[in-house]
């Protein structure tokens, strides 16, 4: 029997249409769910930092409270974040004398006499949370990312331990955790953010030098700081879109 | 072409190790990536799940007023009205959780107050500043200041 030309149409057709959706069906029986939690949707938020340094007392509140959230080893001294100690001669901004002693855990013995002519400040230190992150370009394996919503996070269950993203942060924000050999750094408390907490640092700043902002969300304060102060981020010539605002940068930072 | 049917066998070798070699390079691929591998971005997206799964040591100030009305009372309008209170007395998910299990230390003596008002230059000029053996003597802040209102009450009685 030869086939009609309606019967051959017909198979055809319907070929093609068990095929498309058996493709599909096991293109996402392969890709699976993502793994997110249920009430936190990653692409309706996009994360970032607003730092006053006019406002930073460098009480160390912030690098106490890091290191009890986020299990951050406490000797020998590694820091997801710390503080540093400016002093400088208000016409050498190329020489600065930078001091962290612990990273600010014990808070600055008081080293410079008041009035001695020089400029004395702290600036908090913390992952910019990059939006083109070197880390992120040199991990060989993709055990470092730049997540949906903005934090530069690490995967420790994949992480090699082999340094390159250590020597990539021109922030010195990496560290290798000495009891897992995986590198760490600040993950913006992650596990908090997504749970509608702030930071621990935000949370214990006593004077609110340090606010966690969602760049994504109109209401934010952080849009408000960003307008009204002359805010800047830290190294702009290293191309990295640094995601952490600080007002009142001095141009002795580094 | 009688060259090339001479050389069959030693060809046909060939093509089997290239042909052994690209199956176990599947193979090897297929059991080492994660299945989602990629779905976002060069990253397994199960490594969201796994840094937002740590544990909580912060609950949070408002955690903290839920139940802690007459502190609330007490700061109101006073200095550290607007500090978080694990910013003194340390992280307290813990003791949010079962508050009759785990009870928080007081902060006393002096160490704590002293975290953000010890004369330093580096500090912003207008911030409330002490040098110690200027200010008193070694007592504890707490003789004569409230933390959750910071007025000198000693003068006041």
């Amino acid at each position: 029997m030869a086939t009609t030309r309606r019967d051959f149409l017909h198979h055809t057709g319907r070929l093609l249409v068990l095929t498309a959706s058996a493709a599909g069906a096991w293109e996402a029986l392969v890709a699976g769910r993502p793994e997110t939690a249920e009430t936190y949707r990653t692409a309706a938020h996009w994360w970032g930092m607003a730092i006053d340094i006019g406002k930073c007392i460098g009480c160390g509140n912030c690098v106490r409270a890091c290191k009890e959230e986020n299990d951050v080893p406490r000797e020998p001294l590694y820091f997801r974040t710390w503080v540093e100690r400016y002093h400088v001669a208000p016409d050498d901004l190329e020489h600065p004398i930078v001091d962290s002693p612990d990273g600010g855990y014990d808070g600055f013995p008081e080293k410079y006499k008041a009035n001695d002519g020089s400029k004395n400040f702290f600036v908090p230190k913390l992952c910019s949370h990059c939006t083109a992150s070197p880390c992120v370009q040199v991990c060989p394996v993709g055990a470092t990312f730049d997540s949906p919503d903005g934090v530069v996070l690490v995967d420790k269950t994949y992480c090699l331990g082999c340094r390159y993203c250590v020597q990539a942060c021109p922030y010195g924000c990496r560290f290798i955790d000495p009891r897992t050999r995986t590198v760490d750094k600040c993950s913006l408390c992650y596990h908090r953010i997504t749970k509608g907490l702030t930071t621990a640092c935000c949370e214990t700043c006593p004077t609110g030098a340090r606010q966690l902002g969602d760049l994504k969300n109109p209401t934010d304060p952080i849009h408000a700081f960003l307008r009204d102060h002359q805010v800047h981020v830290l190294k702009p010539q290293m191309a990295t879109h640094p995601k952490v605002y600080y007002n009142g940068l001095d141009g002795s930072v580094r | 072409m009688s060259r090339f049917l001479k050389n069959k066998e030693h060809l046909g070798r060939m093509a089997g190790l290239f042909a052994l070699g690209i199956t176990a390079f599947f193979v090897a691929r297929h059991l080492l990536v994660p299945p989602q591998f990629g779905l976002f971005g060069h990253y397994r997206p199960g490594a969201l799940a796994d840094n937002m799964a740590s544990p909580v040591q912060y609950a949070g100030r408002v955690v903290c007023e839920d139940c802690h009305a007459d502190v609330v009372e007490a700061r109101k309008g006073g200095k550290h009205a607007r500090i978080g209170c694990e910013a003194c007395h340390g992280p307290l998910a813990a003791h949010a959780a079962s508050p009759g299990d785990v009870v928080p230390k007081r902060p006393g003596g002096r160490e704590s107050c002293l975290h953000c008002h010890l004369f330093n230059v580096a500090r912003p000029k207008t911030f409330p500043q002490v040098r110690v053996p200027e200010h008193s003597d070694a007592g504890p802040c707490l003789a004569c200041h409230k933390a959750h209102a910071p007025v000198i009450s000693s003068l006041t009685q």
